[in-house]
């Protein structure tokens, strides 16, 4: 967590600066009652009028010259503060896009972006805080009892005894509520939850005449997070009042020792005040402590969370490669196994067969039968546990990864696109790509038509996950994406789901426009699509149940016979 | 909603709390005058102490006590009203939350379908949670501020007017420094959060999807994109912080003017011995220093019930939203119904400019099957939609056993129907507990059976704590198809007399699937079933085949019909075949 600290150092200056500034300005604001004083024994006991305006004019010069101390502080911490964060999420950033699949995996995207975003802000908001308030508090407070002892010690030892009261009073509130809020915060999200799922179910709900039911069941959750609340707020409540009765009988205790000792000689009456004076000051500046320790906590936690985020490093190290051997073996598997991070059972094990350039494979097998786990692994997404994978006869880990990945177009199951126009989404494949090259592989990906449909031909904005495309568009832009770098291996990964059959039909065909030395791997769920592939992988729970084509197949292997069949029949009719 | 319809709203939901409300205004009213009178007993007491010999100690003695007193009162007064707001603010969000959950359940679902599920959630949970902070504060502050200020005048008017008149003429500085402040503030806010939601559109595509950009290597550019908006960020983030931290500041040197200037003009009453105590100045000085306070607090308070109005609006509209067509009373359907079904001459469209279904006209006979087939998106559900009354059509009429649905209760329709949709939708709870959604008190033998009868029970046994292991919302650790099954048995328990099914398409293995199908085809024995069809033998076997595109109905018949016909059914088919 210390090393977080390293993005506070560009700003040192200011870190050091804004709390000395508030210093500053709270010893200013720590001499007013002390003027008060000398305004009461000297101005008002000899009638000294002059000596009374002097003093006015004094007060007032504090209030301006702290007025450009606090300004100067704030300037200060916010941009200590607005710096550090910028620095943290940049680094934060980076840090995520050097992750491999495998992380990725491991911290999942919702909480990666939560961190980069809640937690950041926590921290920024906590180092703000920090600057302004954590040495101006507690220095006020010291400050007050100083002056004290510095106007008459005995009445001081009052201060001695208040100040750890009240804290110890802030600290045990505390102490009970801040983990009951975390009950409070359960409680809500129990609530939340129903309510999530009385919308996401509202269909079968109806249908199954349950409303009432779930309306029931919401109301105990409800009910169960107001009593928590009540409780809670019971507790905290007490903060105000409590610290209230103990500085104003930190009032009464000064009021009476001062009572006697002017009585004998040793205070004035001025000091008395400004005794009074200095204990209420301690009540603001409690407040505001206790405010900073729960802003501190969060803002703790943040950056553990945060850090802990910056520990995890990437497993795999980059090769340097960037030509692999003068070989007609585009791919081949060498027993590969490979098991994810929380799995028990290995994902794939011990898979080999060869790929030749040009050459068209289809993958077939069930759900979670490792079909995507098997592509993952051709441009290095994951790392094999065991074996090696190699393209063109070189081990990929040897390759630099950009190098590698820039020679394979791959085409996800999810068809995601992103906010901008369809050429920013296309130059994801190839940044410098002209609009012939683009058009080229609208043309093949069977998305030419449409996009010239569009009031914007290429322009056309894209909104956020592309929802403003239908399904069927939005996968064959994706294909287009991954055809515009002109990849040695292009990659389908059950990628035309969403398209009717008449579709698929003819992206198959103009696929097989593309160059004879581009190989490549469909993974489908529909027999037709891979049926006339050169090569056939069938896949059951991760083992390699059957190589060959689709004649091969049919006659040696069970599985292939059993999905082809139900599936063939199945496509038969739509 | 307009505000004024929106504080209508909050009022009267505050109603039932009126109570409270009164007693914690009653209670902010004695905790006000009291702070307001310590200063003024404290001053007293100096005034009894004045120099040496000369002090009375039994009047400060007496003054001491009152000023336990009345500080013990202060605190309990406090105390009191914050347990009055926190019911009041609990009790009403409470009340809030229920209604709108309450809503949901008597939505039409145009309202739900049009809308993110995430956007209803905030509106039941987060926008509530800003309105319960806003009007805390607001009881809490905004009134013992106002009676603060008027409280402080009113005395110090009282006690000696020319000093307060100082103050009054200081006031308006600091008003309108407070408003000054806080209009360059929030403009900044607004900027800030604009580059903000901007830099988190860009985190949630990029890191949303980093395995799309390592598979493309756009980490690089990926980057690029960010330290540009994170630089914009940096630089609005800083005037907003900045600005909006001079509050205090300022405000605080407003505060010390008015000090200097009570401190002067107190100190020269004293001086001229018109009857001005130091022990009054004392008081008076006290004040002084608390004085501006309560204006940082009000302005402060402003803004968050502003926010707490908007986000309340927000709710309300969904409280207020227009609710489903009334239900009829009448129950004219038997408890089981034969389950003849007939759709005559129906029109229907979500949007008005873009009708989708055109005088489709279909009668269906008890234990029959309809088919409804099309490419992916093409509006199958719409048809269920209107069958299970979801929705109604724009014209024409569905009728079960001659009976219009819409003079039959929805709870009676829907008894009559089961439903398995693809997209499964299981509840956090048991397992159990998901199958007896329909008949919560079946009893074990019946649920079990259910679960054999539909190919459950083996994967069910197989879990870690069989029909009682918990399973969430999304029945995580279960595979689309054993959730599928679950649903399955789900329908199987309650056995009526109609069906609405929808095959399952890709993400299911094939064993499953097969078992899948076998508990269809058992639950479909002697019911009425429209399906939503993958599979050849299930169109084959059809009664009827709709056939649909774009949302439309584009044509209907049986298997042989539609291909003699040679339509879009048939070039569907073909495709299938064309290579």
């Amino acid at each position: 967590m210390k090393k977080l600290l390293t993005y506070l150092k560009p700003y040192r200056k200011e870190a050091v600066l804004a709390p000395l500034f508030k210093m500053l300005e709270a010893i200013l604001e720590l001499l007013v009652p002390l003027v008060i004083a000398y305004v009461i024994d000297n101005g008002i006991e000899k009638g000294d009028k002059n000596y009374v305006l002097l003093m006015s004019g004094i007060l007032v010069c504090l209030g301006i010259v702290g007025l450009i101390a606090a300004v100067t502080a704030q300037y200060f911490s916010a941009k200590a503060a607005v710096g550090f964060s910028a620095g943290v999420r940049k680094a934060l950033f980076s840090h995520l896009q050097s992750l491999s699949y495998k992380e990725c995996d491991r911290i999942g995207t919702a909480t990666m972006i939560t961190r980069m975003t809640g937690d950041v802000n926590l921290m920024q908001t906590g180092v703000n805080m920090t600057l302004r308030l954590l040495l101006r508090s507690p220095f006020v407070v010291l400050g007050a009892m100083i002056m004290a002892f510095t106007i008459d010690p005995v009445s001081a030892l009052i201060f001695v005894a208040v100040i750890p009261l009240l804290y110890l009073t802030v600290w045990l509130i505390m102490r009970v509520t801040l983990p009951r809020y975390k009950g409070v915060q359960n409680r809500l999200d129990r609530v939340l939850r129903k309510t999530r799922e009385g919308l996401t179910g509202v269909r079968v709900i109806r249908a199954f005449n349950r409303q009432e039911d779930e309306q029931s069941e919401f109301n105990e959750a409800n009910e169960e997070l107001t009593k928590f609340q009540c409780i809670v707020g019971r507790i905290s409540a007490l903060t105000n009042p409590l610290t209230y009765v103990i500085v104003n009988m930190g009032i009464v205790a000064l009021i009476s020792v001062g009572a006697v000792r002017v009585n004998v000689g040793i205070l004035t009456q001025g000091m008395v005040v400004a005794l009074i004076n200095y204990m209420a000051q301690i009540l603001t500046e409690l407040v505001k402590f206790a405010n900073l320790v729960v802003t501190i906590t969060k803002a703790l936690a943040g950056a553990r969370r945060v850090s802990d985020v910056f520990e995890i490093q990437s497993s795999q190290t980059a090769g340097k490669r960037t030509q692999g051997e003068d070989t007609k073996e585009i791919l081949r598997f060498e027993n590969v196994s490979i098991r994810y991070y929380s799995d028990a059972q290995p994902a794939l094990s011990d898979i080999s067969f060869s790929v030749t350039e040009g050459q068209t494979v289809g993958i077939r097998g069930g759900t979670g039968s490792g079909k995507s786990t098997l592509i993952n692994l051709i441009p290095r997404f994951y790392d094999a546990t065991q074996g090696r994978v190699l393209f063109r006869g070189i081990d990929v880990r040897e390759y630099d990864p950009a190098v590698l990945r820039e020679k394979i177009g791959i085409v996800p199951q999810k068809a995601v696109l992103f906010r901008g126009t369809i050429r920013d989404n296309l130059k994801w494949g190839k940044e410098d790509a002209t609009d012939e090259e683009l058009w080229q592989a609208l043309r093949v990906a069977q998305a030419e038509d449409f996009v010239r449909e569009k009031s914007f031909a290429l322009d056309e904005p894209v909104e956020q996950a592309g929802r403003n495309f239908s399904g069927g568009q939005r996968q064959r832009l994706t294909i287009a994406r991954a055809l515009v770098r002109c990849p040695e291996v292009l990659i389908l990964d059950d990628s035309s789901s969403a398209l009717d059959y008449a579709t698929e039909a003819s992206l198959r065909s103009s696929l097989n426009t593309l160059p004879e030395s581009v190989t490549t791997f469909i993974v489908s769920q529909r027999a037709s699509s891979v049926r006339y592939a050169d090569l056939i992988l069938v896949l059951e729970d991760g083992e390699l149940v059957g190589v060959g084509n689709h004649d091969e197949l049919i006659s040696d292997c069970d599985v292939y016979r059993e999905i082809f069949d139900s599936q063939f029949e199945r496509e038969e009719d739509v | 909603m307009n505000r004024k319809q929106t504080i209508k709203t909050v009022l009267s939901y505050l109603r039932p709390y009126w109570g409270y409300l009164f007693l914690s205004l009653s209670l902010a009213l004695v905790t006000v005058a009291l702070t307001l009178y310590v200063p003024i007993l404290t001053g007293q007491a100096v005034d009894q102490i004045l120099g040496v010999g000369d002090v009375n100690f039994p009047e400060v003695f007496k003054i001491l006590v009152s000023i336990a007193a009345s500080v013990s009162v202060t605190a309990l007064a406090q105390w009191g009203m914050s347990l009055c707001n926190n019911r009041l603010t609990f009790g009403m969000i409470r009340d809030i939350r229920r209604d709108a959950f309450k809503k949901i359940s008597v939505l039409p679902l145009r309202y739900i379908d049009s809308r993110p599920v995430g956007d209803l959630v905030s509106r039941v949970i987060s926008d509530v949670d800003t309105l319960a902070d806003g009007l805390l504060m607001g009881f809490t502050q905004l009134f013992t501020g106002c009676a603060t200020i008027l409280g402080t005048l009113a005395i110090m008017l009282f006690l000696y007017y020319r000093i307060a008149l100082v103050v009054i003429l200081v006031t308006p500085i600091s008003l309108f420094v407070a408003s000054f402040i806080a209009k360059r503030t929030y403009s900044m806010f607004q900027r800030q959060s604009t580059v903000r939601g901007e830099q988190t559109a860009l985190i949630d595509e990029m890191i949303g999807e980093q395995k799309l950009v390592l598979a493309f290597a756009y980490e690089e550019r990926a980057k690029k994109r960010f330290s540009d908006v994170n630089e914009r960020l940096r630089s609005a983030s800083l005037q907003a912080i900045f600005y909006s931290s001079l509050m205090n500041p300022s405000t605080r040197f407003v505060n010390s003017l008015v000090y200097a200037g009570v401190g002067l003009v107190g100190a020269l009453a004293v001086i001229s011995g018109c009857g001005f105590t130091v022990g009054l100045l004392s008081s008076f000085l006290s004040y002084a220093n608390q004085y501006t306070k309560p204006f940082n607090e009000i302005s402060g308070v402003v803004t968050e019930l502003q926010n707490a109005l908007a986000c309340a609006a927000r709710t309300f509209e969904l409280i207020r939203a227009e609710e489903e067509s009334q239900d009829s009373d009448a129950d004219p359907l038997p408890e089981t119904v034969p389950g003849n079904v007939s759709l005559d001459h129906v029109y229907f469209s979500y949007h008005p400019d873009q009708s989708l279904i055109e005088d489709l006209t279909l009668s269906v006979s008890s234990g029959q099957r309809i088919a409804i087939v099309g490419p992916t998106g093409c509006g199958k559900t719409t048809v269920i939609n209107l069958l299970m009354r979801f929705y109604d059509p724009v014209s024409g009429s569905v009728k079960v056993e001659q009976i219009d649905v819409r003079e039959i209760s929805r709870y009676s329709l829907r008894k009559n129907y089961g439903m398995v949709l693809q997209e499964t939708w299981l509840k956090s709870g048991t397992v159990r507990e998901n199958i007896a959604v329909g008949k919560p008190n079946a009893t074990e033998d019946e649920i079990i059976s259910a679960a054999k009868a539909s190919h459950a029970h083996s994967f069910i046994m197989r879990l870690p704590n069989g029909y009682d292991t918990p399973i969430g919302e999304a029945g995580d650790g279960l595979s689309q198809g054993q959730k599928q099954l679950l649903c399955i048995a789900r329908v199987m328990l309650c056995r009526p007399p109609m069906l609405i099914l929808d095959e399952a398409t890709s993400s299911i293995d094939t064993r499953t699937e097969h078992k899948i199908q076998r508990a269809f085809s058992k639950l479909m024995e002697g019911r009425t079933s429209f399906i939503v069809a993958h599979r050849l033998s299930t169109v084959r076997e059809a009664d009827c085949i709709l056939v649909m595109r774009d949302g439309k109905v584009i044509e209907q018949g049986t298997h042989s019909q539609l291909l003699a016909r040679n339509g879009f059914y048939a070039q569907l088919y073909q495709s299938q075949f064309a290579h």
